[in-house]
């Protein structure tokens, strides 16, 4: 059947089961934009920034687990998309974001709104494709969305000529995708697991290190069974988190710069580290050199070039963390006696981990003022961690990795690798989108929700009811402590004036609150959950409040800074 | 330590500055990098010479590997192979000089491949070695211009380059 290229981008999505995407319009989109009229079984979320129609596809598909689209025009709106597609791709996110781009005939002309956006996103994409043939339409968009959410996730990028949009050929959707020099390992070698298994029963005080591979592969009852079945404690990267319960009693808490000192020194003192999914970054490790300098090394990953990168590994296991830790309960369930006897081995170590965990807990000086980590433990209690938490960047960030109690996968929505101010917010909208029920939170800061504040527009149009809850210090807090740490108290650039929130909210047409004092904080909190609205809630806490336990920056992993 | 690496690569629009932008963006080495068209038109194979010790290495070969066009990483490290490379040399060629260069390229068997009133141009092919012996002979009479293309490689005796269907280019084997 002929079609033009706008049809067949349209019937492309539809094939891909794609039913939101988020999206900008100009001049080069045009085909595609009357294309989609009157489809109704794509939602489209037309934003007010192209760098929140890329966050939001990445919260919905971090929230979803499958593959998030985005789609805005040539030159600006395309390159308004790469910090969002940077964010992406640090952290392995599976969207597909499509340029337009102008005609064939003027590509490298220097053409009004033209930019090389295939050669600007080349370092920080997965893949990317610029179509230059109508024909190739359907088979890149059917690769697209297969090396997005297939190996090691990550953004794709398609650029889309004007041209090519409204030329006509015959359309017929691949069934199957066959690219031979793309063969991703999703099953572990059989010897090189026997050989981890051999050493997990010699270890005595090993310690489970995981990462963002743990959710992304969709492994947390895996793990968490693997880690029942051996008695091995664990701990999460900010990925991580969700990966495991956050309340299980095996669970450390955060590791590195400002994880909790139980999962630091179990790191320090450990003879053995399964590494899952986890790539080993400088702010978990600390110091290399010193890192975890008594153990052997299990790595687990998909991605061969996340192994023996950072920190040399004694048994490498390339595959799907699912798949190897299914492989590895298999092992177990086969001679569950030797394994339940390994408990013993490890009994001293659990117990020393657990006088970690009382004697130094997560914790912060309560006094008169409102104090920031009191409002996400709040949060988590009135949400009894039924909620989906996106975070901005910075102090709000790690804070709620600490108090907030992640208990399910896909529920902790953050930018960790490349830490991208301005993520939380769209990448809420994009996960309320994609569970209209659910009680979708973005824990902000005063500094961050500036940087897509725009946004607010886009939730009140399309009634997604995210709740902002902006813990408003006056400062780039995170900035500011490293000033106070590091830099002599010296706050240079870091005091923020902020408009005020609650009638930016209004004026916007969403509720604005704000909290001011301890004692009105379950009240307040509760109103924002219970309207079906956007909300902003503008919580005044202490301005100079800092982030403990901190590792200062190349420092290693037991130098911790407590409270 | 300096690395020859063979790669196959798919013969598309871009792949060049993918495997260029891998380079330079993650801060490895290229001194030499060569490609063309292969025995199959759908495949490009490309020979780069870099520098760096056994862990920058190894994470060169696995980058180049997870790049979606490329088929095939080959590092000759442990590989007998033969590598070839050619120079093109403009040398002063005067009343007194000519009979030297003529002899010299003769010992390494090059070939002039141009003449001018005042110049020769020469080209040998050889290993790196002998092109730098060459080199080092014939600059007391006077290179004007010297053009190298860095080498090619391949395996010894029946090895070869090639890709097998079912290839796992991503696997880890037994460590
Ligand atoms: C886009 C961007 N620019 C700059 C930074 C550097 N940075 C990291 S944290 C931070 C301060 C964030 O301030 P705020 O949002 O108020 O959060 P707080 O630390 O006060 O909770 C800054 C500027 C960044 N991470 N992202
Ligand atoms: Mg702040």
């Amino acid at each position: 059947m002929k079609r033009t290229g706008s049809q067949i981008f349209v019937e492309s999505l539809k094939a891909e089961g794609v039913d939101t995407i988020f999206c900008y319009p100009g001049g080069a989109t045009l085909n595609i934009t009357d294309a989609l009229t009157d489809i109704s079984n794509i939602r489209q979320i037309v934003v007010r920034h192209e760098q929140g129609a890329v966050h939001a596809a990445d919260g919905y598909a971090r929230a979803l687990g499958r593959p998030g689209v985005a789609l805005v025009t040539s030159g600006p709106g395309a390159t308004n998309t790469v910090t969002g597609i940077a964010t992406a791709c640090m952290d392995s996110i599976p969207i597909v974001v499509f340029s337009c781009q102008v005609n064939t005939m003027l590509i490298g002309n220097d053409a009004f709104q033209e930019a090389d956006i295939v050669g600007i996103t080349r370092p920080c994409t997965k893949h990317s494709y610029l179509v230059r043939d109508v024909k190739d339409l359907a088979r890149i968009i059917k690769e697209a969305f297969h090396i997005a959410s297939s190996g090691r996730p990550g953004p794709v990028l398609v650029d889309i000529p004007k041209d090519v949009s409204s030329a006509v050929c015959d359309f017929k959707y691949p069934e199957k995708v066959h690219i031979r020099s793309y063969q991703p390992t999703y099953v572990g070698h059989q010897g090189q697991i026997k050989k981890a298994m051999r050493l997990i029963l010699h270890s005595k005080r090993p310690v489970l290190y995981t990462g963002g591979g743990v959710v992304l592969s969709n492994a947390s009852q895996e793990l968490t069974r693997f880690a029942e079945a051996l008695s091995i404690p664990v701990t999460n990267t900010l990925m991580g988190l969700g990966g495991i319960p956050g309340n299980h009693p095996l669970f450390l808490g955060m590791l590195g710069m400002h994880g909790t000192y139980a999962a630091n020194m179990a790191i320090t003192e450990s003879d053995l580290i399964i590494a899952m999914g986890a790539r080993f970054d400088d702010r978990a490790t600390g110091k290399t050199d010193e890192f975890a300098p008594h153990a052997k090394i299990i790595h687990v990953d998909i991605d061969p070039t996340s192994i023996s990168k950072n920190i040399k590994v004694d048994i490498p296991i390339v595959g799907d963390t699912r798949n190897v830790l299914t492989q590895m309960l298999k092992i177990i369930d086969e001679d569950k006696e030797t394994y339940r006897q390994h408990h013993k081995n490890v009994a001293e170590w659990t117990g020393k981990i657990t006088r970690w965990k009382k004697d130094y807990p997560l914790t912060y000086q309560k006094n008169k003022e409102l104090k920031p980590q009191y409002v996400i433990e709040r949060v988590f209690g009135l949400t009894k961690g039924k909620a989906i938490i996106t975070t901005e960047v910075g102090q709000n960030q790690m804070w709620t990795a600490q108090f907030f109690k992640f208990l399910k996968p896909r529920t902790c929505l953050t930018s960790g690798g490349l830490g991208t101010m301005g993520y939380g917010f769209p990448a809420a909208i994009g996960a309320q989108a994609a569970f209209p029920k659910s009680l979708v939170i973005d824990i902000a800061g005063d500094g961050s929700i500036q940087m897509n504040i725009q946004e607010l527009a886009t939730a009140v149009q399309y009634n997604l009811p995210v709740k902002v809850i902006i813990l408003n210090n006056g400062f780039l807090g995170m900035v500011r402590q490293w000033q106070e740490l590091f830099y002599e108290k010296r706050y240079t650039w870091t005091h923020l004036h902020s408009p005020d929130f609650v009638k930016v909210a209004e004026a916007y047409g969403a509720v604005g609150l704000r909290i001011e004092k301890e004692s009105e904080v379950d009240k307040i909190l509760k109103e924002a959950f219970r309207n079906n609205r956007p909300t902003f809630v503008d919580v005044h806490v202490s301005p100079k409040e800092c982030v403990y336990p901190m590792v200062p920056a190349g420092a290693s992993l037991k130098e911790m800074l407590l409270v | 330590m300096k690395h020859t690496i063979s790669l196959l690569v798919e013969n598309e629009f871009g792949v060049l500055s993918r495997i260029a932008g891998l380079f330079s963006g993650r801060g490895f080495n290229i001194e030499s990098l060569c490609v063309a068209e292969s025995l199959d038109p759908t495949i490009s194979t490309m020979t780069i010479v870099t520098t760096g010790n056994d862990a920058i290495l190894e994470q060169i070969l696995k980058q180049l590997n997870k790049l979606i066009n490329v088929i095939k990483v080959v590092d000759f490290k442990d590989i007998e192979y033969v590598s070839r490379e050619m120079v093109l040399v403009k040398v002063n060629a005067e009343e007194k000089t000519r009979a030297e260069i003529l002899r010299i390229v003769e010992i390494f068997r090059g070939k002039i491949v141009d003449v001018s009133s005042k110049t020769y141009t020469v080209m040998i092919t050889g290993d790196e070695d002998k092109l730098s012996a060459f080199i080092n002979l014939i600059r007391p009479l006077g290179i004007k211009e010297l053009v190298r293309t860095g080498p090619i490689a391949m395996a010894r005796g029946e090895r070869m380059l090639k890709i097998k269907e079912t290839e796992n280019k991503g696997g880890e084997e037994d460590g």
